[in-house]
């Protein structure tokens, strides 16, 4: 095997020019896969942590009827704090929501909009929050970056808020926008306002009810009281994971493509060699190779291609992708309406699995690429080998 | 003893003379009656005024009391054959083009009909006002170049939509001409404006309202009275869930 690797470097190095452009397009893909797949990593941990902050903590419990696709069916999906919650939301390690449908009048436009109600001093999520504490004869509220474009507002702006109460009765009063927040996560800012839970509830006279409480990672869930249903963080960012997935797939063929094409390039180098290099092969045999081995000998040189690509990688691939780890890939286009958790700013993230899977898989089909067109020599004539002869 | 004299006599003077004020509530049954009737078929006109354009459909309508109507669009092309049937408290829809038979129910009932300034609930609460609003005559205005009465009425009980009322009723013909609904807040939500009323099989009728989400864009709802007669004869099938694909 020793002797193998030996006589393979030097015959690549003799190769010149033919082995470094193999060299080059495959390590090429080797960054190219790392790099894509280091975004694609990175976009579901920034995801995933952007909902949490912003969005579930680190799970929910959810009002049996609770859907979120369906606004119309919230009035009717809300319950009082249940006495095993009571304690987590005095210590602030659980948080209820009120959350009802309304409609704001932004410059006589009509929005439909889903009005949660949340507690100003809350310390589980990011959304600003404490800005809802304000002195004002109108509702504060707080909006996403994504709500304020859509509503054309900023902050200090009043807007018309029209909903129904508990009863059906409408009722209507300014809000004013307290807070702008950016969370990278379009399901807590697209469509929604937040105002402060006690003042909804008073509204809506629905005192002491919720739809949904979200806890910290302090809390330790228990079984759902009757009437709720837990939902966890892994449930909660299920459709991140799904998207990732649908991604990947999508991804897989562009690694192909690239595979393919330094994959072409091995074989035909090893289809030229195996045709040139007769009188060698018939040599190795004379010597007392058997068939195998020759052709072993043939393998290892070709996947020496992969080996010398992957160093040739970390050469320039190294301090690439270690600056795009810092910089991040900013996505030329406005991400905001593609309604999943995405940030303009992708950070890639490289875990040595990452690294190690690719560069073996990469490996391996180099080696099964060399191999193939290597199999002609078990089949070949070692003495008209050794003439020269083509076979 | 003059003076004494002049004022025992300004105790005694009963002021200027001081005439009846008219029951908010008989006011509001006066309306009732000039409004409802046993039963009516009228074809009306509705243009929905939009922010940039307006949409005009016409329909036929069939009622008895404010238990059963039955309505079949007959224009424009693209809303022709659809048809609505109100028996009670529920409301159905038919869509030819899909000829399925759709109940509108619940948080649904909450939606505009047809895209116009009016919602389901609107057309469906055939609750009386004395019922459910308590009533107050505030003085007298003219609107249109008539006496009107002006009455405040405010909900006595919770599940009303509209919390207060304020409703302009001719002095002579007892025909509502204009009427605001607020939020609980005091907000005003929506205006209807009714004119020509017209003396139709003895009672005063407006044939023509305009219907305005005041919190909207645009120029609300116009809806006009084209044909209308009263106390015809319907037949029962009409008010049936198979009357709607027919």
């Amino acid at each position: 095997m020793r002797l193998a690797i030996k006589l393979a470097i030097r015959n690549l190095i003799g190769a010149g020019l033919r082995t470094w452009l193999n060299v080059i397009v495959l390590s090429f893909s080797f960054v190219v896969i790392i790099w894509i797949k280091g975004v694609m990593a990175g976009w579901d941990h920034q995801a995933k942590k952007d909902m949490s902050d912003f969005e579930i903590g680190s799970g929910q419990y959810w009002h049996s009827g609770y859907d979120p696709y369906d606004p119309f069916s919230l009035l009717d999906n809300h319950a009082p704090v249940p006495e095993g919650f009571r304690a987590g939301v005095a210590e602030g390690s659980i948080e209820p929501e009120l959350i009802v449908q309304g409609t704001l009048y932004p410059g006589g436009r009509l929005q439909s909009v889903i009005i949660r109600g949340i507690d100003p001093d809350q310390k589980i999520l990011k959304i600003p929050t404490g800005k809802l504490d304000a002195a004002t004869d109108a509702i504060p509220a707080v909006i996403g970056s994504i709500m304020a474009k859509n509503l054309k507002a900023s902050a200090g702006d009043r807007i018309m808020l029209r909903w129904r109460d508990a009863h059906g009765t409408f009722d209507a009063t300014d809000i004013v926008i307290e807070g702008i927040f950016s969370s990278n996560v379009p399901s807590a800012e697209a469509g929604q306002i937040y105002i402060p839970l006690e003042r909804l509830r008073k509204m809506m006279s629905m005192p002491g009810e919720a739809t949904l409480f979200t806890f910290s990672s302090s809390f330790s869930p228990e079984t759902a009281p009757e009437g709720w249903v837990l939902r966890t963080r892994k449930e909660l960012t299920s459709s991140i994971d799904e998207m990732i997935k649908m991604k990947s797939t999508g991804q897989s063929i562009l690694y192909g493509v690239l595979l393919l094409l330094a994959m072409l390039a091995i074989f035909d180098t090893q289809v030229l060699s195996i045709f040139r290099r007769q009188k060698e092969i018939g040599t190795y045999i004379a010597l007392g190779y058997t068939r195998h081995q020759v052709v072993g000998l043939f393998t290892v040189e070709g996947t020496m291609y992969a080996v010398l690509a992957a160093i040739l990688s970390a050469a320039y691939g190294l301090p690439f992708l270690t600056w795009q780890a810092r910089a991040g890939w900013s996505i030329p286009i406005d991400t905001s309406e593609f309604g999943i958790a995405m940030a303009k700013t992708l950070y890639p993230v490289y875990s040595a699995g990452l690294v190690v899977t690719t560069v073996l898989a990469v490996m391996i089909v180099t080696a099964v690429v060399s191999y193939w067109p290597s199999r002609r020599i078990a089949k070949m004539s070692p003495t008209d080998a050794l003439r020269g002869k083509l076979q | 003893m003059k003076r004494l004299l002049y004022l025992i006599l300004l105790a005694a003077y009963p002021g200027p003379p001081c005439f009846p004020q008219p029951d908010p509530a008989e006011i509001l049954k006066k309306v009732e009656n000039n409004i409802s009737s046993e039963n009516r078929v009228f074809e009306s006109t509705m243009i929905i005024h939009g922010a940039r354009t307006s949409r005009t459909m016409t329909s036929r309508t069939y009622s008895v009391g404010d238990k059963q109507a039955f309505t079949e669009y007959l224009s424009p092309a693209r809303d022709l054959g659809t048809k609505m049937l109100k028996l009670n408290n529920q409301l159905w829809i038919y869509s030819p083009s899909s000829d399925r038979t759709i109940e509108i129910s619940g948080n649904m009932l909450r939606q505009s009909v047809m895209g116009s300034d009016l919602s389901y609930e609107d057309m469906m609460d055939d609750r009386k006002l004395t019922e459910i609003y308590n009533s107050r005559l505030t003085g007298t205005e003219t609107v249109d170049n008539r006496k009107v009465y002006v009455l405040e009425l405010t909900a006595n009980v919770p599940d009303v939509a509209y919390y207060s009322r304020k409703i302009w009723v001719d002095a002579e013909r007892f025909v509502p001409l204009k009427e605001e609904l607020f939020a609980k807040s005091g907000q005003l939500l929506k205006r209807m404006t009714m004119s020509d009323v017209k003396y139709i099989d003895g009672r005063w009728f407006p044939e023509s309202a305009i219907y305005k989400d005041i919190l909207k864009q645009g120029g609300g709802t116009e809806f006009r009275i084209t044909v209308i007669k009263f106390n015809q004869k319907i037949p029962d099938y009409i008010f049936s869930k198979a009357a709607l694909k027919q």
